[in-house]
């Protein structure tokens, strides 16, 4: 077996364990199908009650699609290793003759169920329910955008894992503590231009959710409030993701390595 | 390929950061270390709790780095070949919760072959063998979180099993089990051994017992230091020098670990029995004329001898002499 081969095989394992789960355990449904769904209504209604433009409802649906994706990478993916480590299984998947790139995949790929099923039922509720409409013409052009953004989003996601595999707890903690913060930055329930520049600037340089949503709206809504053209989000975006990706290689094989030297990787947390 | 498993003068430390007033620190966990394992060995390393095994093994299996000294595998060094190490090895550990508990046996099993490269066909297949070689057929299809502890240490040895690894490690594969699972597992090393005498497994274990039993070879692993590497036998005959005895002491009326102190005596068992008022002492003097000058220390101390004897060196008894201190654990999984 080729360690292409192999590797092809433990990223369809890992991910075939999300999805059985999933359909072992239903109650996923509930908290993270309907519940973010009535946030993003909640939303919505607060822009109706304000007379705010209507594009407004559909950037709330569209961030309400995005965060499903934002919080797969932060809990699904970065904090895995960590999970893996708490269940007893960080020794098995770091002795095997695998990328750890290929792990950290294989549960991204099985979260793409749940994931996709919190996307749809918002995308459902706003062109359903709250009649939201979207340029057909610019559809195509928002589904490259959104596969480049979710590209840089789960290099940036496999970043984060090796922050987790080093800190553990520590590194969990600092997640829970950011995830409100990036909300807001990234611009998920508003126009990301209304931050201002210098916010706005530093966080399409960090965030890839927030220059992937930016782009995104302008292509399916048509321009008018996006932060930089199009065009120079995408190649943002793109660069975003090649540099995150190959950052990602390095951290992951500098923070095992500095985890066998200090023996974090196979002492207990705390 | 002369040595499945080498070491030599092998040191791993760990450092304490600095807190709270106190300086850094640094603990050597081995120091050291040099070891042979041939092809075809089931060799045992025996040392109690905080002895270095553990991390000798983790070091074996590329999970830890060492600090100095050279560690191949397979004859491939385990730092700078670690890849083609892990597609060589395996590794299995006592009391391991690992898996995930929505699955079944015979899924998790499969989903562990798969960072093997086995096909799927072929994992299923060695699965189902196994499983049934190793009486968990007709558990295979319940879920890992409804599972005893014997049973999911035999989902974990049949994990190490399958994926026929050149060098297997066991790391206290049967901790926490009852005597009857932990013979049964020790029944299933056996017969993974026998099946290819190509196949080199090494245990780790505090379980004298177990070491005895099963392996061509032991070292006794303290402080993380060798102290003794050799067959069983061999460890036996080599400390039949000494005399092992047992004794029954009455009236003692609290002085029992004062016995301890004896001098020229090596105690590995000190047991007392409150409801009858006795204490009885196992221990080791270097030869049978230092048993009057023995039996008058304890007699100066308050005790009445009730019985004496004379017993056979065990590996405990050898282990005892060489780290000046019992495992206190043999007989526990026997």
């Amino acid at each position: 077996m080729t360690a292409l081969g192999r590797n092809l095989r433990a990223i369809r394992a890992r991910a075939w364990i999300r999805v059985v789960a999933a359909n072992r355990e239903l109650s996923w449904l509930l908290f993270d199908t309907l519940l973010p769904a009535l946030a993003t209504a909640g939303y919505i209604f607060v822009y109706r009650a304000l007379g705010a433009p209507a594009a407004y409802e559909a950037y709330v649906v569209l961030g309400g699609v995005m965060t499903a994706f934002w919080m797969n990478v932060l809990w699904g993916m970065a904090a895995q290793f960590f999970w893996e480590k708490d269940m007893g299984n960080l020794d098995i998947y770091m002795m095997a003759p695998i990328s750890r790139m290929s792990i950290l995949l294989g549960m991204a790929v099985g979260g793409m169920l749940g994931t996709a099923m919190r996307s749809t039922v918002i995308l459902a509720l706003g062109l359903v329910v709250f009649r939201i409409r979207f340029e057909v013409s610019g559809l195509a052009a928002a589904a490259g955008i959104f596969l480049l953004s979710l590209t840089a989003l789960y290099g940036l996601g496999m970043m984060l894992s090796s922050l987790f595999l080093l800190f553990g707890r520590g590194a969990q903690r600092w997640a829970t503590v950011a995830q409100e913060p990036v909300y807001l930055v990234s611009g998920f329930y508003f126009p990301l231009r209304d931050l201002g520049f210098p916010l706005a600037a530093a966080s399409a340089s960090l965030l890839p959710l927030a220059l992937g949503l930016d782009a995104i709206r302008q292509t399916a809504l048509g321009p008018g409030t996006g932060f930089l053209p199009v065009h120079v989000e995408t190649a943002a975006l793109a660069a975003l993701a090649a540099l995150f990706l190959l950052c990602a290689r390095r951290t992951l094989q500098a923070m095992e390595s500095r985890a066998k030297r200090e023996g974090s990787l196979t002492l207990k947390w705390e | 390929m002369d040595s499945a498993i080498r070491t030599a003068d092998l040191t791993r430390t760990f450092r304490k950061p600095a807190g709270r007033g106190l300086p850094p620190s640094e603990f050597r966990a081995l120091d050291g270390v040099t070891l042979d394992v041939r092809p075809g060995e089931l060799f045992g390393l025996l040392g109690p709790n905080g002895a270095g095994k553990t991390t000798l093994i983790k070091i074996l299996c590329t999970l830890l780095y060492p600090t100095s000294g050279l560690v191949e595998v397979c004859g491939l060094d385990v730092v700078r070949d670690c890849e083609r190490v892990r597609e060589r090895i395996n590794m299995v550990s006592g009391g391991e919760p690992s898996g995930y508990g929505l699955l079944t046996i015979r899924e998790q099993l499969w989903v562990f072959s798969q960072l093997y490269g086995l096909t799927t066909a072929a994992a299923l297949s060695r699965i189902d063998r196994m499983i049934a070689q190793y009486g968990l057929a007709k558990d295979a299809g319940t879920r890992i979180n409804r599972l005893s502890t014997g049973m999911r240490q035999k989902m974990n040895l049949i994990r190490g099993f399958m994926t026929n690894p050149s060098v297997l490690f066991l790391d206290e594969p049967t901790l926490g089990l009852d005597a009857h699972i932990a013979r049964h597992a020790r029944g299933f090393i056996r017969e993974w051994m026998a099946e290819d005498r190509t196949r080199t497994l090494l245990l780790t274990t505090h379980y004298l017992a177990e070491a005895q039993d099963l392996c061509d070879r032991v070292a006794i692993i303290h402080d993380g230091q060798v102290k003794a590497c050799d067959t069983p036998a061999n460890l036996i005959a080599a400390h039949r020098g000494g005399a092992v005895y047992e004794v029954s002491l009455a009236g003692l009326n609290g002085a029992a670990e004062s016995l301890r102190a004896t001098p020229g005596v090596t105690v590995s068992g000190l047991a007392t029995d409150a409801a009858r008022g006795s204490t009885t002492l196992r221990f080791t003097l270097p030869d049978d004329s230092a048993l009057p000058a023995a039996l008058q220390s304890f007699c100066s101390l308050g005790g009445k001898v009730l019985n004496l004897s004379k017993h056979q060196v065990t590996l405990e008894d050898v282990f005892v002499a060489i780290a000046g201190r019992s495992l206190g654990t043999d007989g526990e999984n026997a």
